[in-house]
């Protein structure tokens, strides 16, 4: 029997929120609310509220797909990032680093934009970053 | 003489060896308080115990429970808190026998803070701390000296801010019915802010909490719009008392007036407790 309360922001937007995820014998069962946390003390909008919801959700995505002739086919974490350095390595050698654009997310957490904006100026050489916050 | 926090360590330190787990409220990162089942095998977590501020550990306390049937629980409760789990029994989502009540009797600060009427324990025969009185409701005392067209002005502009989040249902340890009636499009219509009026949503919830809400404010300390919803579940509350004799969390075998409406014999056949 176990019962805990875990401080986490919120995935759903740059606001930030914090909340607490309810986890139950090791699975999580509800929102709770973070009073007197700087950003919403204690306040979420509904998505907040339902942020628990599809983290043991049938429907989710457990492995990464390939699509292979025209199917979605499961796959190695392994392969599929292989697949996806592969594919970026030639398009660049092909067309050039500005050929490539890498969109992040307000659902990320600063240090996951802080990285892909990284990726891009360190690893494939552009300023080609951007993100949904903007649109 | 100790203060509040080393005396309920010590009752909880008492209760442990006596059942599986008690639920309080433990200090987590940044100083955040959250509910937390604390158990025998691990009473060093003791030492994260925190006082405030409250929670809608009744809730915790279902959740728990729902898994675990049988389990033999203490929790710490405030005279809210107390009453919330006093009713939830009387509607079969709490297992009372199971139960042992630690109360934790407010102090001025926080009944100032809560508006609150009953800022103490009834049932729990462990308490902690000195009963105090109840203090007025300043907000409710102002929304009575307005006419009737002030207050529907008064709901009305306040209304318009609610951005139907669903915190106040969420988080109330009173809304626990199966199939909402607040997630039904017959009801509440989706998608539309600021909500039509009249704002069906508050009417279905007011009508929902009559003779249930216990008074614990956690849907207002929740509400992001700043909505002070309590008091219109604390109006409703005298009126349940003038028109029912009825008062949430005051005596544990009198049934809400809602459970009345079957006559005894029909209500044994439903198979809810008492
Ligand atoms: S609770 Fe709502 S406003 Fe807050 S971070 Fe999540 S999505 Fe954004
Ligand atoms: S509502 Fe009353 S009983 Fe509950 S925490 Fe506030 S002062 Fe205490
Ligand atoms: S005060 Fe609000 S949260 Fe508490 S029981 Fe009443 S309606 Fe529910
Ligand atoms: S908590 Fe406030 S904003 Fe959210 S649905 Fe309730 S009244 Fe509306």
């Amino acid at each position: 029997m176990e019962y805990r309360n875990v401080l986490t922001t919120c995935p759903y937007c740059g606001t930030g929120c914090n909340f607490h995820l309810q986890v139950l014998d090791g699975k999580l069962v509800g929102v709770l609310p973070a009073k007197g946390h700087v950003i919403a003390d204690g306040g979420m909008c509904i998505k907040g509220w339902n942020a628990h919801a599809f983290v043991h959700d049938k429907e989710r995505l457990q492995k990464p797909l390939i699509r292979k002739n025209g199917e979605l086919v499961e796959a190695s974490w392994e392969e599929a990032l292989g697949l996806v350095a592969e594919r970026l390595g030639k398009v660049k050698a092909d067309n050039g680093a500005d050929s490539i654009g890498i969109l992040t997310s307000a659902k990320c957490t600063n240090e996951e934009n802080y990285i892909l904006q990284k990726f891009a100026r360190a690893v494939i050489g552009t300023n080609n970053v951007d993100h949904c916050a903007r649109l | 003489m100790s203060d509040r926090l080393t005396l309920l360590r010590e009752t909880i330190e008492r209760v442990l060896p006596e059942v599986e787990g008690v639920v309080a409220l433990k200090q987590g990162p940044g100083g955040i308080v959250a509910p937390h089942l604390d158990l025998p095998s691990r009473p060093a977590e003791l030492e994260a115990l925190s006082l405030w501020p409250k929670y809608p550990v009744p809730d915790t306390l279902k959740i728990i429970q729902k898994a675990h049937p049988g389990a033999k629980l203490g929790v710490v409760c405030r005279g809210c808190e107390e009453r919330g789990i006093v009713e939830m029994a009387k509607h079969a989502q709490i297992d009372l026998a199971n139960v042992q009540l630690i109360g934790l009797e407010c102090v001025t600060d926080e009944a100032t803070f809560c508006r609150c009427y009953k800022p103490f324990t009834a049932h729990a025969t462990t308490t902690v701390g000195d009963k105090i009185e109840g203090v007025p409701d300043p907000l409710a005392d102002a929304f009575l000296a307005k006419s009737q067209e002030e207050r529907l002005a008064f709901w009305k502009e306040q209304f318009l801010h609610c951005i139907k989040c669903y915190g106040c249902r969420n988080i109330c340890p009173q809304c626990f019915c199966n199939v909402c009636a607040l997630e039904d499009a017959i009801w509440v219509e989706t998608g539309r802010l600021p909500m039509p009026l009249p704002p069906m949503y508050h009417l279905v919830r007011a009508m929902h909490m009559t003779a249930k809400c216990v008074a614990c404010r956690e849907c207002e300390e929740t509400c992001p719009a700043g909505i002070p919803l309590a008091i219109q579940f604390r109006l409703m509350a005298r009126d349940v008392q003038q028109m029912f004799g009825y008062e949430t969390g005051a005596v544990i075998d009198q049934k809400p007036p809602q459970l009345l409406v079957l006559e005894e014999g029909d209500y044994a056949k439903t198979g809810l407790p008492h």
